[in-house]
């Protein structure tokens, strides 16, 4: 045949992996609260619809925006012919603001320096043809997002190093580990042009604590390297400390403007924070010249369409709207989560505590017949099509330690997740295991409570800001 | 165009010897934007005509947009899409969330459906286009470096007839690593690909070792403006069946086509065709950037009649997504058939008599142009006026046209035309009345080099 090539015969797109896998099961039997009842509830897709309400509302009040008008004018025509690489000026303008906002203010954002992309997908993969090639490697934290493998590997020709983060420590990211992963890059002959972190953590939903960002700022001056934080999750942080951002890290270390600081860059999205993941809305941010002239020019194969950077443009750039928004979405997404997390406690299943994101790293390792993978799997597959709730396998995301699952909790009503949390309750507690856990949950729990909150403890000793939450 | 990849390292990297490095990809100048074509784009940039504010500011002829059918845009929009129905039918909160949540690579079904209504009406219902086989991409650019991805490797080539659209130079090649290996046209029957020449530059690239994958074409072309005659597609597909290898045919100007019946389509050839093996090799490009006027909603489309490529491209369509607003808002009017029906017949309509315009004004200054039937644009001779007939004679003439008329064109050099003293010049991107003035400075050149 005539012979296609081998990104295509490869298994680069990532597809056959269960976080995938799950999705098509999902499709095929989609949970309905009137038309299908029993059907698969998704909780493996990290999507962000609470606060819907208040964007529509403003839709409501602001009808030029979406009906391609100004003041009443039709401008259709100057935006049906915008397609300039470089983005609508007001609408970067009103992503660094909201980038600041969500930031506290403390560091500002140059427009100048945003490039846009067709999501953070885009984002990523258009940073990794500039920052690497066949033969280069980035750095990644373990467990994380199993798209990576596809956005960063895929077309770009480059490999991916884990940084293996444990449960011993809250998956938290050490030196040892950090030094470890650039050694074994060595001996894979692949030469180290990066670290990649996502803070606030997919799939953990945790944020970085300063001294994590303070070691990677360290090492990828003392090893002159690249650092990639995506922080599409920032504006979905719920807990009591604030987002450190690694901007924040930079100021604080007084990097700002050197040359280290060119080698850090930040990647942003509105399909997490604001829930718009079908308008395709994502960002690089980077201090180097060329790099935002490189990336500027690559925006051609993936621009922002000027009908959506009109009207987030206009959302974006009303200030009373944003702030609202924020506040409203912290609020929603810590109660959410409160539900799934009390729900899991009452099923005798505990989270990493989390204090960010859409979803919660949940531990059933004492669920798993045997400390393996295939038991991960086998777990999963009972979950997936007995227990029909669609969450995410530790061993899809890269981790380490069999037995953790990233379950999401804000794509779906408060009912459908109480529902969802019922039917896992009933699946656990009909297994021996489970039986074991309802006798002696209180003793059990109490235990594990004590063990979180050490970690929990070893996490915030390093932050200098909020008292910890018990 | 030279067979090696042109990689050139950035200054800095000689001050600072400990600086990491960016990958060849950022760091190479294969993108492209150091031609002349994008350098007229910067001279109008910096002063651009206008009718009122600045009337000696340089017009813009270096821009394929379509502009000259806007109204029936924008006043189907209007009827259509009165406020509060925006998100659909289930109107305000469910259809806004449906559609912000909206992220399936397979693309909205009643768009892909509307697409194919449209591209169908586009042949005369002389081809059939399955929804099923639409990938959706950011636009035509992102569709063309898609194909490079799945149908080539690093290093191996695609045969490009010239002249050529620049742009091919950045997305057929720059992160792709992939080659392009000119088919030499002239002007001697009309620019037309010959047998002969698909072979010569297939032996040229045999030579030098490199793997050619397939021949890409734009149907109707830029810059020519004129449509691919049937038994030269005929032709061509014959060649990539003997040699094994595809067929890609970028047909976004085929709604530009003044008389529809002038078009033919590779896909017209392809539906009389039963054997798989044939069929499979076929993939034609699909856009709403010119022959709607919509550059910058970015809505392109890949069509494949191989199974294989339809899959990969979706799954690689995850870095070039349609906004799924702007898919809902194009749904309604691209499956309206009495309104495209009347779009398709107005635009080209307009469009000739636009072509009729400029090729007649030119020809009244001595100038002649290649016949053309179809496109935004004209392929003007000035060979007569060049001082040399070398690339540097075109490019002095180019900056005359650009520095003393201040009309921005596109050298013929810029689109690796092998003949020299050939320019693009666009004109459904202005008023008629610019397009007047464009002329009538052309007429004041003219009249001062009788004169010398």
């Amino acid at each position: 045949m005539k012979q296609l090539s081998t990104k295509v015969t490869s298994n680069g797109h990532g597809q056959d992996s269960s976080y995938f896998l799950g999705w098509e099961e999902y499709e095929k039997n989609p949970y309905d609260e009137i038309k299908n009842p029993n059907g698969m509830i998704q909780m493996g897709l990290a999507e962000n619809q609470l606060c819907f309400d208040l964007i529509e509302s403003w839709l409501a009040k602001n009808p030029d925006a979406a009906s391609l008008k100004r003041n009443g004018q039709s401008i259709f025509r100057e935006l049906a012919l915008f397609q300039d690489y470089h983005g609508m000026p007001e609408f970067k303008k009103a992503m660094a603001e909201f980038m600041e906002e969500i930031r506290g203010n403390r560091v500002t954002f140059d427009p100048k320096k945003i490039v846009l992309a067709a999501g953070s997908t885009s984002a990523n993969e258009t940073l990794m043809f500039c920052l690497a090639e066949p033969g280069d490697a980035f750095l990644l934290p373990t467990p994380y997002y199993p798209g990576f493998d596809r956005d960063l590997k895929w077309r770009t020709g480059a490999e991916i190093v884990p940084i293996h983060c444990s449960s011993s420590n809250g998956f938290q990211i050490t030196e040892a580990a950090l030094q470890q992963a650039y050694q074994q890059a060595h001996k894979l002959d692949l030469k180290v042009k990066g670290v990649l972190v996502t803070n606030p953590s997919n799939p953990l939903g945790t944020a970085l604590t300063r001294r994590e960002l303070n070691l990677l700022v360290d090492f990828i001056t003392s090893k002159n390297i690249h650092l990639i934080s995506d922080e599409i999750y920032s504006g979905t942080m719920f807990g009591f400390e604030q987002f450190i951002s690694v901007m924040d890290v930079l100021k604080d270390k007084k990097l700002e403007n050197t040359e280290v600081s060119k080698r850090v860059h930040v990647v942003y999205s509105l399909s997490k924070d604001l829930g718009l993941p079908g308008f395709r809305v994502g960002a690089i941010y980077s201090n180097d010249e060329m790099i935002v002239s490189a990336a500027t020019k690559m925006s051609s194969f993936g621009l922002v369409s000027s009908q959506t950077q009109y009207l987030l443009s206009a959302l974006l750039s009303d200030k009373k709207f944003t702030s609202q928004y924020l506040e409203e979405n912290q609020k929603r997404l810590k109660s959410r989560q409160k539900q799934l997390v009390s729900g899991l406690e009452s099923a005798g299943i505990t989270c990493l505590r989390s204090n960010a994101g859409l979803f919660c790293w949940v531990d059933m390792r004492h669920l798993l017949d045997t400390n393996t993978f295939e038991a991960e799997l086998d777990l999963w597959k009972k979950i997936v099509y007995n227990v029909k709730l669609n969450i995410s396998p530790g061993s899809s995301c890269h981790c380490t330690e069999p037995g953790w699952f990233r379950v999401c909790f804000a794509n779906m009503s408060e009912d459908t997740l109480d529902l969802a949390l019922k039917r896992l309750k009933t699946f656990v507690e009909s297994t021996d295991c489970g039986r074991m856990i309802s006798r002696s949950s209180h003793e059990r729990l109490k235990s594990l409570r004590k063990k979180t909150v050490s970690n929990w403890v070893f996490r915030v000793s390093w932050s200098d800001r909020v008292p910890d939450e018990r | 165009m030279g067979l090696p990849l042109m990689i050139e390292r950035s200054s800095n990297d000689n001050n600072n010897n400990n600086k990491v490095e960016l990958s060849r990809v950022a760091v190479s100048d294969t993108h492209g934007e150091d031609s002349p074509y994008f350098a007229g784009w910067k001279a109008y940039d910096e002063n651009p005509y206008d009718e009122t504010h600045n009337p000696s500011g340089v017009i813009q002829m270096g821009l394929a947009e379509n502009q000259v059918s806007f109204d029936l845009l924008e006043s189907y929009l209007e009827k259509k899409n009165p406020e509060g129905s925006l998100w659909g039918s289930k109107g305000g909160s469910r259809g806004f969330r449906e559609n912000a949540l909206f992220q399936d690579y397979h693309g909205l079904k009643t768009f892909r459906q509307a697409m194919a209504s449209f591209m169908e009406k586009i042949r005369g219902g002389k081809a059939s286009f399955d929804p099923d086989r639409i990938v959706l991409t950011a636009g035509a650019t992102a569709a063309n470096e898609l194909l490079t991805f799945i149908l080539a490797d690093p290093n191996d080539a695609l045969l490009v007839p010239t002249p050529y659209y620049p742009g091919f130079d950045r997305d057929l090649r720059w992160r792709t690593g992939v080659r392009i290996v000119p088919i030499h046209c002239d002007s001697s029957n009309h620019f037309q690909i010959t047998p002969e020449a698909l072979e010569a530059a297939y032996e040229t690239a045999r030579d030098a070792n490199i793997r050619v994958r397939g021949v890409l074409i734009t149907n109707p072309s830029n810059p020519l403006g004129a449509t691919v005659q049937k038994k030269v597609l005929e032709d061509l597909l014959d060649f990539c069946v003997r040699k094994n290898i595809h067929l890609i045919s970028d047909e976004i100007y085929s709604g530009s086509v003044f008389h529809a019946s002038e078009f033919t389509s590779v896909a017209e050839i392809v539906e009389n065709i039963d054997d798989v093996s044939v069929k499979e090799r076929v993939h034609i490009v699909y856009s709403l950037s010119k022959d709607l006027g919509l550059p910058g909603f970015r809505v392109g489309t890949i069509y494949s009649y191989n199974d294989h490529v339809v899959k990969t491209a979706r799954r690689m369509s995850s870095f070039t997504l349609v906004s799924s607003q702007t898919q809902h808002m194009l749904a309604s009017m691209l499956s309206d058939e009495e309104f495209t029906e009347k779009y398709i017949r107005i635009n080209r309509e307009r469009l000739r008599r636009r072509y009729e315009t400029i090729v007649e004004g030119l020809k009244k200054e001595g100038i002649e142009c290649l016949k053309g039937n179809a496109g935004l644009f004209c392929w003007m001779n000035m060979g007569f006026l060049l001082n040399t007939k070398t690339k540097e004679g075109e490019l002095e003439l180019w900056d005359v046209i650009l520095k003393e008329l201040k009309l921005n064109i596109s050298p013929g050099s810029s689109c690796h035309c092998s003949e020299f003293g050939w320019f693009r010049v666009c004109f459904a991107n202005m008023s008629e009345n610019t397009l007047e003035i464009a002329l009538k400075r052309i007429h004041e050149f003219m009249d001062r080099r009788r004169k010398f």
